[in-house]
């Protein structure tokens, strides 16, 4: 089971996105922000956790 | 509530293609019934009072003058205020978008269901960018869901929800990314077509997830849905993944029934994480179709994941410019979640992408074997208003980030799906889906039909002093 949480530290990781993205961080979003982040995270750990056929290509302009 | 004021939207066009009663009688009914109970439910934000009366007018002038009938004539709707309406700004729930310029035309489906006769009456709440399963918004007030006033309606189309189950018009039209439209068909006890992907045209709307966007028609019946979405069909070139196929009425069969039809309920992650009356509902609704096999959905919760790690970062990349300029002017809660949004790797987005392509796969194999899906809507009723955690399977969880665990499955491979209410006792209802192949859109409407007129499924007005 890929672990991709036990290790990440949003705090860290969101004050050094945050430039990247052009992105001024207020410290009262913080705790908020890095709540979203761990659930980010969790759905990220599932979805990277199953495998996929190097063939699968992506969907990203979805037709049904 | 006596049938006489709230009839369906297909008798009120009736009366009106016959001149029993005026269009400017039906919509002026309905402009009083918003003002009496719309400071209590608020659900409308704009009112087109002068714009509506003007139509009613033409119209009354044109079918009094020998015009044709038309399918919804006289008939009041609203919309979600995330559809452009000519001379507003489309706010989309937001503070930010109120500053934008009036909009030049009115959005494609309010103008193809005007040209059928229909009348627009004004524009409804939504939570802020349509990211949002609540129906709350800190900019215009919460939506109040009209069956209990201290609880939400759903969302985001919360005011297209709310504004049917008080009775203040027959049709709304409402916008599903990840279970906006669904979501508050259940919570405020209505129907809701969340059509197949690039079925009905979103030009002329503001939007969220371009890849998983769609609008659509809720009622409180299923021929008014069924009549507002043959209504809406047909390509559209403003759309660019608007579908080509001509229109496929689905009114002609709808009185069809349901013989024939291979009908299954969705088991595994559909059938756990909930409260008992959510699965209690789909029992229910399975039963009275015979239905008693089950299907599973492969990885449903990994699909949930995916439309979830998709969803925050196309919502973030919309929305870049503006989380860098003015964050202060959005809702905090959607802030937060946008900025959480626009740090995600791309390669998790990516790879969502392709997990998208391999479930799609697996999801339409299934179709060789059934014609129609169930599954529950939300996993619960209604929440409170502000509530923001609840407890699912002895686990707490938050509220806003939840609601759509059933949905977003769905319409993460643009399935078309009817969203059928069902009153188990005297409290508020829950919702099953009704979920069809691409396309057969008829099928979930047959279905959900069948259910109407056995009782099983039902769209009552709120007692509304």
């Amino acid at each position: 089971m890929l672990d991709l949480s036990a290790s990440f530290d949003p705090e860290a990781y969101a004050a050094a996105a945050a430039p990247l993205l052009g992105l001024s961080l207020d410290p009262r979003w913080l705790d908020s922000v890095t709540a979203n982040l761990r659930v980010l995270a969790k759905a990220a750990e599932l979805v990277s956790g199953f495998p996929l056929a190097d063939e699968v290509e992506a969907a990203p302009s979805f037709e049904a | 509530m006596s049938a006489r004021q709230h009839p369906s939207a297909g008798s009120l066009a009736d009366l009106v293609n016959r001149r029993q009663r005026s269009a400017r009688d039906v919509v002026t009914e309905a402009l009083d019934r918003i003002g009496r109970h719309d400071p209590r439910v608020n659900a409308f934000t704009d009112l087109l009072t002068g714009r509506a009366l003007a139509r009613a007018d033409a119209l009354d002038d044109e079918l009094d003058g020998g015009g044709p009938p038309k399918p919804l004539a006289g008939v009041p709707f609203a919309v979600k205020n995330l559809i452009d309406i000519a001379g507003l700004p489309t706010r989309a729930g937001s503070k930010i978008n109120r500053e934008r310029p009036p909009a030049s035309r009115d959005g494609a489906l309010v103008r193809r269901l005007e040209a059928a006769g229909a009348i627009l009456v004004g524009a409804l709440n939504m939570g802020e960018y349509a990211y949002d399963f609540t129906g709350e918004n800190v900019h215009d007030g919460d939506a109040h869901n009209p069956h209990a006033l201290d609880h939400m309606t759903g969302g985001s189309s919360g005011g297209s929800g709310a504004a049917l189950a008080a009775g203040m018009v027959p049709l709304t039209l409402g916008s599903d990314t990840n279970g906006s439209i669904r979501v508050p068909a259940a919570f405020c006890g209505c129907f809701g077509l969340k059509p197949t992907y690039g079925r009905l045209s979103r030009a002329g709307s503001f939007p969220f997830v371009g890849s998983l966007d769609h609008l659509g028609p809720m009622a409180r019946s299923v021929s008014d849905l069924a009549l507002a979405y043959d209504a809406m069909q047909g390509p559209d070139p403003d759309d660019p993944v608007a579908t080509t196929r001509p229109p496929e009425p689905a009114l002609p069969a709808l009185d069809a029934g349901i013989d024939g039809l291979r009908i299954a309920v969705a088991g595994g992650y559909f059938a756990r994480g909930g409260d008992p009356e959510a699965f209690a509902a789909v029992a229910r609704v399975a039963e009275a179709l015979g239905a008693r096999g089950t299907v599973e959905l492969p990885e449903a919760a990994r699909a949930r994941a995916a439309a979830y790690l998709i969803t925050a970062a196309e919502g973030a990349t919309l929305h870049l410019d503006r989380l860098r300029t003015r964050p202060q002017d959005f809702d905090p809660a959607v802030r937060d979640r946008l900025i959480a949004g626009a740090m995600l790797p791309a390669a998790h987005v990516e790879r969502a992408q392709r997990f998208r392509r391999w479930y799609r796969t697996r999801v339409l194999d299934l179709f060789d074997t059934v014609d129609v899906i169930l599954a529950p809507t939300t996993p619960c009723r209604a929440p409170r208003g502000g509530q923001t955690h609840f407890v699912l399977d002895g686990v707490t969880l938050p509220v806003r980030a939840n609601i759509g665990v059933f949905t977003q499955p769905i319409s993460f491979i643009g399935l078309p799906v009817v969203a059928a209410p069902v009153w188990l006792d005297d409290g508020l209802p829950l919702g099953v889906q009704v979920i069809a192949a691409p396309w057969r859109e008829d099928l979930a409407l047959r279905v959900a039909h069948h259910l109407e007129r056995t009782g099983i499924c039902a769209a009552p007005i709120a007692e509304l002093a």
